[in-house]
């Protein structure tokens, strides 16, 4: 077979350019695996993320040839080859090094969701749900946490100052999934309008189509999302249905006093400081037993408040 | 809150964080016991490799064996517990065993609490499916992705606790104090290659599989065995090392994927296996320790998946070390499929509905990477190096380890499968053993008097070593060594062991650990994959040698040891675990040591052929 030009992003958070790596092609080979070979190869210190190599854990995310993939399911076969294949790092996250992101944002956001409060069980102290209740979860709950669909979001790709306030499109669909919860009693709906941005969504669909896991997001998650938060808000049928069924309405400050984020600082502040770009020791610093130690971090760690 | 610098003389600083439990390993296992710990109110912190929620627990397909009896309420922790010591050819901890068929139920449903979906029965109960080596359908699970739902539970929870999560941290070696207690940990982050301490009152080790020192693996590049070498290193016992389980049904084709994991629900939904000639050869396999309850015909095998009572198990279901010598044995007498493995074929027995719905991640996988409908044509499939029953010797109750202030859960423990795992038997363990875990190092952290101490000199020779590859001109590529490794374990340590091949691998870890001490590496130290395997190494090399020496040791056949030259099981060796320890000068030795003695009213359901169950008349073994 041929061989095969890979245009590898390599540089950090300071900047840096595509590198060529010309392999020889490989019968089955994915983009993944024309990577590792890079890697045993030419560039020993190319950084990429990656586990479990057959789609299932959402480490490998990357844009081949401009178009948001997992490495891992891309095929080369797929790709045309008569032009080098271009693989860079998911845009819309910091840069750690070569084709790894800082994707913090994503567990930060995760944080600051209100967990489930299941309701009582039955009397044996299980619970009964049919199997068509819960399907409607299960599809959400298939998310890999690849974060594919927030890197092709536009309200955070072209847009760093939404961050804050946008919990984007995977963390819509585990609200979407919490709201379908046949046990859940939350109420995250004031929070979702209020904090976490849900009308900022302008229904492109690119989430959906980027998703490995063929999830629905937007007409399954965002849409029935957006629909009750309206109704919830201004709807008085439904003022009138929390009357009856006695479920109160929560505030967006109510809601969020049940998230981990709103009262603690914790791991993933960490993780956002791991991202700041450390003073390497030369390469020849530590080569000998008793030589210097490395310098730490630049950045003090935070003192975790939760745990005290 | 200790958390600081500890100041060194011109030394520069190392950044350490205190805790009253670590632990180190973030996937099932790790976040069960973390969990666990942080409930209890102590300040727990989770160290992993990866990004939280990537850990190889979301590869786990088919389900959690819990004996809830939602579909054969027959079902108990008595059969449950003999179905497991069985499957491992009675070399289990039957404590562990025991303690694992009773709780498995309870976290399971405490899994539901917490919001994880499992599918349902018609009444609305949690499904269970069946399963190679369970009597009764005993699965709970998520069509085939049973892990992700597991571990995305556990991460929620974990979050919502607000539990420290320490990402992509590789932990390097554990410290212990003057009395000999687990103290420290010095690792590195992986994205800016500063070193970093933690300090602490207990340390739960949770890091997983050793399967990258073999070529065929379904374990990711994490699966090194650093906890099973760090545990080794600090003093502790391993047992039966030897017991490494090749899953039957990996993919052989294309190259690249070789390896990757199918699950065994595949059968457990009724796909076949056959060899070249179409034949359902397991039929010729079955093993006089499970002819009682195995079908003898097709029909009959075909029956069972509709009346488990009145029929007996196909063949296929078997335990997987039974399955995976039998797939090696065709392939060997040539009656394999074009690319080295047999066919496995659901496709001809099951409806593409029923398929796609009850296997949808398989579907998915093989169209993606094989290009291999599943609904239409059989898959190719072959034995792949899966998950070590050996590890790090514990208390069954308390998940300690011989080290004061270490204890051990999920995989890196050992006992609990004894030489042969069962499916579905891996989810339960971890939940039911990370909860143990992280009780058992929360009250040892309640207990321990005085603050855990780092020693400086030990941490910066650690530190040293990590960085000596940087030092090196003209060194090997870290990436050349570990193909190597895998190809000599792949070789001369794989399903089929023999003693002259034994001794060889012996001699070419020797060689391979030399060269691993000279490789070197380029570039710098923030997310530099080549260096992060170059201190990989050291704990693949030490892994590998444990494997080797215990199965050079194990004379005879068990479970998911197998010995060319004495191919069946010798009673004596079934006495015993094979204790393996670093003595004074660092040497491995390798001790037999009687296993635990079972209590009298549990070996009494090994008297009878099948206990706990409802016989059909005229069927022995049901």
């Amino acid at each position: 077979m041929a061989d095969v030009t890979m245009r590898v992003w390599r540089g950090d958070s300071s900047g840096g350019q595509f590198a060529d790596y010309t392999m020889p092609a490989v019968e089955g080979e994915v983009v993944l695996d024309v990577v590792h070979r890079i890697q045993a190869g030419p560039a020993p210190d190319l950084a990429c993320r990656w586990n479990c190599k057959a789609g299932k854990c959402g480490s490998c995310s990357a844009e081949i040839n401009g178009m948001p993939r997992l490495m891992c399911m891309t095929r080369m076969d797929e790709l045309p080859t008569h032009e080098p294949i271009v693989v860079a790092p998911m845009k819309t996250f910091p840069i750690i090094r070569d084709l790894v992101t800082d994707v913090s944002f994503n567990y930060v956001m995760a944080r600051q969701l209100p967990p489930l409060k299941p309701k009582a069980p039955e009397p044996d102290g299980t619970y009964r749900m049919q199997q068509v209740d819960v399907e409607r979860g299960q599809e959400f709950r298939k998310c890999i946490e690849c974060f594919l669909c927030q890197n092709v979001c536009h309200v955070i790709r072209d847009h760093e100052e939404n961050k804050p306030s946008y919990a984007g499109p995977r963390m819509f669909i585990r609200y979407m999934e919490l709201e379908s919860h046949p046990l859940d009693t939350n109420d995250r709906l004031e929070l979702l309008r209020q904090r976490m941005g849900i009308g900022l969504c302008n229904i492109t669909k690119c989430c959906t189509e980027v998703c490995p896991e063929h999830i629905k997001i937007t007409d399954n998650a965002i849409i029935p999302l957006k629909e009750r938060v309206v109704s919830s808000s201004y709807d008085p049928i439904a003022w009138l249905g929390r009357k009856i069924l006695r479920r109160t309405k929560r505030s967006a400050g109510e809601a969020a006093q049940d998230a981990p984020a709103f009262t603690a600082p914790t791991s993933e502040d960490r993780l956002e400081r791991q991202a700041v770009p450390v003073a390497v020791a030369p390469a020849t610093a530590g080569g000998t037993p008793g030589a210097p130690a490395p310098s730490a971090p630049d950045v003090p760690p935070t003192a975790p408040a939760a745990d005290a | 809150m200790a958390d600081g610098h500890l100041a060194g003389s011109g030394a520069g600083e190392l950044e350490t964080h205190d805790f009253d439990v670590v632990v180190i390993g973030a996937g099932g296992a790790g976040l069960r016991a973390a969990v666990e710990a942080k409930d209890r109110g102590l300040r727990t912190a989770l160290v992993c490799k990866s990004l939280l929620g990537k850990a190889h627990t979301v590869m786990a397909e088919g389900g959690a064996a819990a004996a809830m009896g939602n579909v054969w309420p027959e079902d108990s922790w008595q059969v449950h517990f003999r179905d497991t010591m069985r499957g491992g050819k009675m070399l289990n901890n039957w404590r562990m065993a025991q303690l694992h068929a009773q709780e498995a139920p309870d976290r399971i449903y405490e899994l539901e609490r917490w919001g994880a979906l499992f599918d349902r029965t018609k009444d609305g109960k949690i499904l269970q499916r069946d399963f190679g080596g369970h009597r009764y359908a005993r699965l709970a699970h998520v069509g085939d992705r049973t892990g992700l739902e597991l571990i995305r539970t556990l991460q929620q929870r974990a979050v919502a606790q607000g539990i420290e999560v320490f990402m992509e941290c590789k932990i390097l070696r554990l410290l212990k104090d003057g009395e000999g207690r687990v103290s420290a940990a010095v690792g590195y982050w992986r994205p800016t290659g500063g070193f970093v301490a933690f300090t602490a009152k207990a340390f739960v080790l949770a890091t997983g599989s050793v399967g990258k020192s073999w070529k065929y693996t379904s374990n990711s590049w994490e699966s090194t065995g650093d906890g099973h070498a760090m545990a080794l290193w600090a003093g502790a016992d391993m047992i039966d090392m030897e017991c490494v389980q090749f899953h039957p049904t990996g993919m052989v084709w294309p190259l690249s994927v070789r390896g990757i994991l199918v699950t065994e629900g595949v059968r457990g939904d009724g796909g076949v296996l056959r060899n070249s000639e179409g034949r359902r050869f397991m039929f010729d396999y079955i093993p006089a320790m499970f002819a009682a309850e195995t079908a003898d015909s097709e029909a009959e095998g075909d029956r069972w998946y509709d009346d488990h009572i009145n029929n007996r198990r196909p063949p296929e279901l078997l335990p997987r070390d039974e399955v995976a010598r039998s797939i090696n044995s065709e392939v060997k007498a040539g009656r394999g499929s074009p690319h080295g493995g047999v066919f496995l074929d659901i496709a001809s027995r099951r409806s593409a509905e029923y398929i796609r719905r009850r296997l949808p991640s398989m579907y998915h996988q093989f169209k993606e990477l094989a290009g291999v409908d599943i609904t239409a044509e059989p898959m190719e499939v072959g034995p792949t190096c899966h998950y070590i029953m050996g590890g790090i010797r514990v208390e069954a109750d308390t998940a300690a380890s011989t080290v004061p202030g270490l204890f051990a859960c999920g995989e890196v423990a050992g006992g609990m499968h004894g030489s042969n795992r069962l499916g579905g038997n891996s989810l339960s363990d971890l939940l039911v053993f990370g909860r143990r875990a992280g009780m058992a190092a929360s009250d040892y952290a309640e207990g321990r008097t005085g603050s855990p101490a780092i020693d400086r000199a030990e941490a910066q020779a650690v530190v040293a070593e990590a960085l000596a590859p940087f030092g090196r001109d003209g060194g090997e590529s870290p990436y050349d060594v570990h193909r190597d490794l895998q190809e000599t374990m792949q070789a001369l340590v794989g399903i089929i062991r023999t003693e002259s091949e034994l001794r060889q691998a012996a001699e070419e870890l020797d060689k391979l650990g030399e060269r691993a001490d000279r490789v070197a590496v380029s570039g710098g130290r923030a997310y530099n994959p080549g260096w992060n395997l170059a201190t990989d190494l050291p704990s693949m090399l030490t892994v590998s040698r444990l494997v080797a020496t215990g199965a050079l040791e194990r004379r005879e056949s068990r479970g998911g040891h197998t010995r060319d030259d004495y191919p069946k099981p010798d009673p004596e060796f079934g006495k015993v675990n094979l204790v393996q320890r670093l003595d004074d000068q660092g040497r491995f030795t390798v001790t037999p040591e009687p296993l635990l003695q079972m209590p009298p009213e549990l070996a009494a359901l090994f008297e009878e052929p099948a206990a706990g169950t409802t016989a059909a008349p005229g069927k022995e073994g049901h």
